[in-house]
């Protein structure tokens, strides 16, 4: 295989990687922009949207893609509520204090990781994928419904930058983000607001997750990867910029698949904890964040 | 007591009264100290404690719950058929998370809280080698059902002993020979980058080549990859056979990715069962597996030739003729491996009767006893097959299968002679004192 087949096969596996990335890290960049909040059980919300996926998938029968658009529908429905009621739980009775939620997300990710292993078990499922088409391409076949990964997390990236940027909704969400207190002076209830991001957080690591489960499986400690990744995904695009997560993801995505095909997975891996090592040092707002206000 | 040390009777010996009272004293000490009763009682019928390490949780987990159904079940009809000197098997679990450090600690609690007379079970290598040396510094006989062959190596110490299953390097030994004359000769190797595939690395690259196979390309891949179609451009185009090990949650999307990747042409496949043990050849995405061969430590599916003992196996593991369990037809078991736990139970048995095990004390006698053992010929303790035991190296010899997909079952196709695994052992536990 030629160099330009194999740089093709690279890239389009790093995209699908950056896709499901980008939605991750969003959901991370967000609940951190609004509300301050580091929130590390984000990988758990990811696994319990592969999880749910499964529980969905197989409850219906008939052609995969019924359940997968059930599980679509369902999964990330009921991690928001999940979400929902660990804020009202947790995070609200902590004042959102930020050194006090990294201690309870911590906490959060053990119990959510622990539930699932108690009701789910400790095997790796398999979801079917909606659909089943090989594309061939003269060098390689390609995964069908990998490029509709690709596609369904760009659709879901631009109703999220839709959602944030023209409706009244993202009006009232980058108002509380600016200044809460005067927000809440103009009578937006910034209680509610919190709530509401923390679930959309968590909705959109779960829509990630039921995204990439037909490619990977549904597992109980699949949560920490996409957690590191969006973690160095945030820091290099900047912490509540949805054009720096996508840039960040897209770098990360495409430079890990490429380093790894070329050279190796290590390699990759090294290369992107020394570019966030080089972010945090020169430019520790991020490629596209705001200095802090 | 006071029955027996009546004042009257100890007066008429000349006995002082205080010296009596002494005596008194001590003998209701004694009596009531904790554990003196249960001591005299452990020459005769309490249990013999064996700990076993399993994976109930991480990677390893459907290995784990049927290396404890198989586990249960050799107990059961060794408990059934009188125990062991009389005594029945005390299975006492703990969980090691698939996890090297994990194993160790699960080692000590063994030695110190349960007081287990030895530790049994666990399959992950890296679990294995982080637990030797616990094992070893705790005296502590430590009976594993693995397959690397760490054991064997002689990087262990003398109390680890593999007599259930064979290892890695014999394994390669046997099927390569197979691989070339009927598969192809230009391999492509993919294995796990760590210990275990590492094995295979090490020692099928030497066993094709010396049977006229040449290794055009080694892809090792990180053990926690979930997708795996950038690594597969790495495959030379002239390669025949690519002979592949997987290990893990990630193991399904491997193939799945090779089947999309190669669509209908592409090299042909031999695959270590690790692969997909407790998977559905039937799932969606192996169809691409018709066809391709495969190596099985015990044939998952009931093949048409098994002996009667192996049938009497399958039913007290319960097993359906698919090699899923008889409760549940989608919980597909890890057959390939899990039978060394049953042999091994039976060789722990064969090891105490031999040593006349007595507790604890005996855990050297009891090396000893294992370690001078040879033959393990076929029958109801070694369903699997004969096997030869090497008391040097600590390690078994048995046969192999090889298997074919058709029709979404594995159909064997060959089975390997001992002779066929053997190699030169490289170490001598035996010059090693306890």
């Amino acid at each position: 295989m030629g160099f330009g087949p194999y740089l093709l096969l690279a890239s389009l596996e790093g995209l699908v990687t950056a896709a499901v990335l980008a939605l991750t890290a969003l959901g991370l960049s967000l609940v951190f922009g609004v509300m301050r909040v580091v929130n590390v059980a984000h990988g758990e919300f990811f696994m319990l949207g592969a999880v749910l996926a499964w529980g969905v998938s197989t409850a219906f029968a008939g052609h995969p893609a019924i359940g997968f658009t059930a599980a679509l529908l369902v999964a990330p429905l009921v991690v928001g509520a999940a979400a929902l009621l660990s804020e009202r739980l947790v995070l609200r009775r902590l004042n959102y204090d930020p050194e006090a939620t990294i201690v309870a997300t911590i906490g959060m990710l053990y119990i959510i990781q622990q539930l699932a292993l108690t009701f789910y078990g400790a095997d790796a499922r398999p979801v079917q994928p909606p659909f089943n088409i090989r594309i061939p391409l003269p060098w390689f076949g390609f995964s069908g419904y990998k490029l509709f990964v690709i596609f369904a997390a760009i659709a879901m990236m631009i109703v999220t930058w839709f959602v944030l940027t023209r409706t009244k909704i993202g009006l009232v969400m980058r108002a509380t983000q600016y200044d809460r207190e005067t927000a809440q002076a103009f009578g937006i209830p910034v209680d509610r607001v919190y709530a509401g991001v923390f679930a959309l957080g968590a909705m959109l690591a779960a829509l990630a997750a039921v995204l990439i489960v037909p490619i990977q499986q549904a597992h109980y400690l699949m949560g920490r990867d996409p957690l590191l990744l969006s973690f160095i995904v945030v820091i290099i695009g900047g912490l509540g910029s949805l054009r720096g997560t996508v840039v960040a993801a897209v770098l990360i995505g495409l430079s890990d698949s490429i380093i790894s095909m070329f050279y190796s997975p290590t390699l990759a891996k090294m290369l992107a904890t020394g570019l966030v090592a080089m972010v945090l040092v020169f430019r520790p707002q991020g490629l596209f964040g705001t200095t802090a206000r | 007591m006071t029955d027996i040390f009546k004042p009257s009777r100890l007066l008429t010996t000349g006995i002082s009264r205080r010296s009596a009272l002494k005596g008194l004293g001590a003998a209701a000490a004694i009596g009531t100290a904790p554990g003196f009763v249960r001591y005299s009682q452990a020459q005769s019928s309490a249990p013999i404690k064996i700990g076993f390490q399993a994976h109930r949780t991480g990677i390893g987990a459907a290995y784990g719950r049927w290396y404890e159904r198989t586990t249960s079940a050799a107990v059961k009809l060794i408990n059934d058929g009188g125990g062991i000197n009389g005594r029945p098997i005390e299975i006492i679990t703990e969980d090691d998370g698939t996890d090297a450090a994990r194993g160790a600690e699960v080692i000590e609690k063994f030695a110190n809280q349960h007081k287990v007379d030895i530790v049994y079970g666990t399959l992950f290598s890296h679990v294995v080698v982080g637990s030797a040396p616990a094992a070893g510094e705790l005296k502590m006989p430590y009976y594993v059902v693995s397959e690397g062959y760490h054991v064997a190596s002689g990087k262990m110490n003398r109390y680890v002993i593999q007599p259930g299953i064979t290892d890695v390097r014999a394994q390669c030994r046997a099927v390569a020979p197979w691989i070339t004359s009927n598969v192809g000769k230009k391999i492509t190797m993919i294995y796990p980058d760590y210990a275990f595939g590492h094995d295979h690395r090490d020692f099928f690259a030497p066993a094709a080549t010396e049977q006229g196979g040449e290794i055009v390309a080694q892809i090792p891949i990180p053990p926690t990859e979930s997708s795996f179609t950038r690594y597969l451009p790495q495959i030379p185009s002239d390669t025949d056979v690519i002979y592949h090990v997987m290990v893990g949650p990630a193991v399904l999307t491997f193939v799945k990715e090779l089947g999309e990747f190669y669509g209908n042409s592409g090299p042909k496949l031999f695959g270590f069962i690790d692969s997909l043990e407790a998977v559905d050849i039937k799932s969606p995405g192996l169809e691409f597996l018709e066809g391709t061969h495969f190596w099985e430590g015990m044939p998952r599916y009931l093949q048409a030739d098994a002996s009667e003992d192996e049938k009497a196996y399958r039913t007290a593991v319960g097993l359906d003729d698919n090699g899923a369990s008889v409760n549940d037809a989608k919980d597909v078991s890890t057959a390939a491996h899990m039978f060394g736990c049953w042999e091994t139970l039976y060789v722990i048995k064969a090891a105490m009767e031999a040593a006349d095990y007595k507790g604890p004390e005996d855990r050297a006698k009891l090396i000893e006893a294992t370690e001078a053992m040879t033959d393990l010929p076929a029958g109801p303790e070694h369903p699997q097959g004969a096997k030869v035991f090497n008391g040097k190296n600590h390690q078994v010899y048995g046969s192999q299968s090889i298997s074919v997909v058709e029709g979404g079952k594995l159909n064997v196709v060959h089975r390997t002679t001992i002779e066929d695994g053997m190699y030169e052992a490289e170490a001598d536990y035996t010059t090693q004192s306890f």
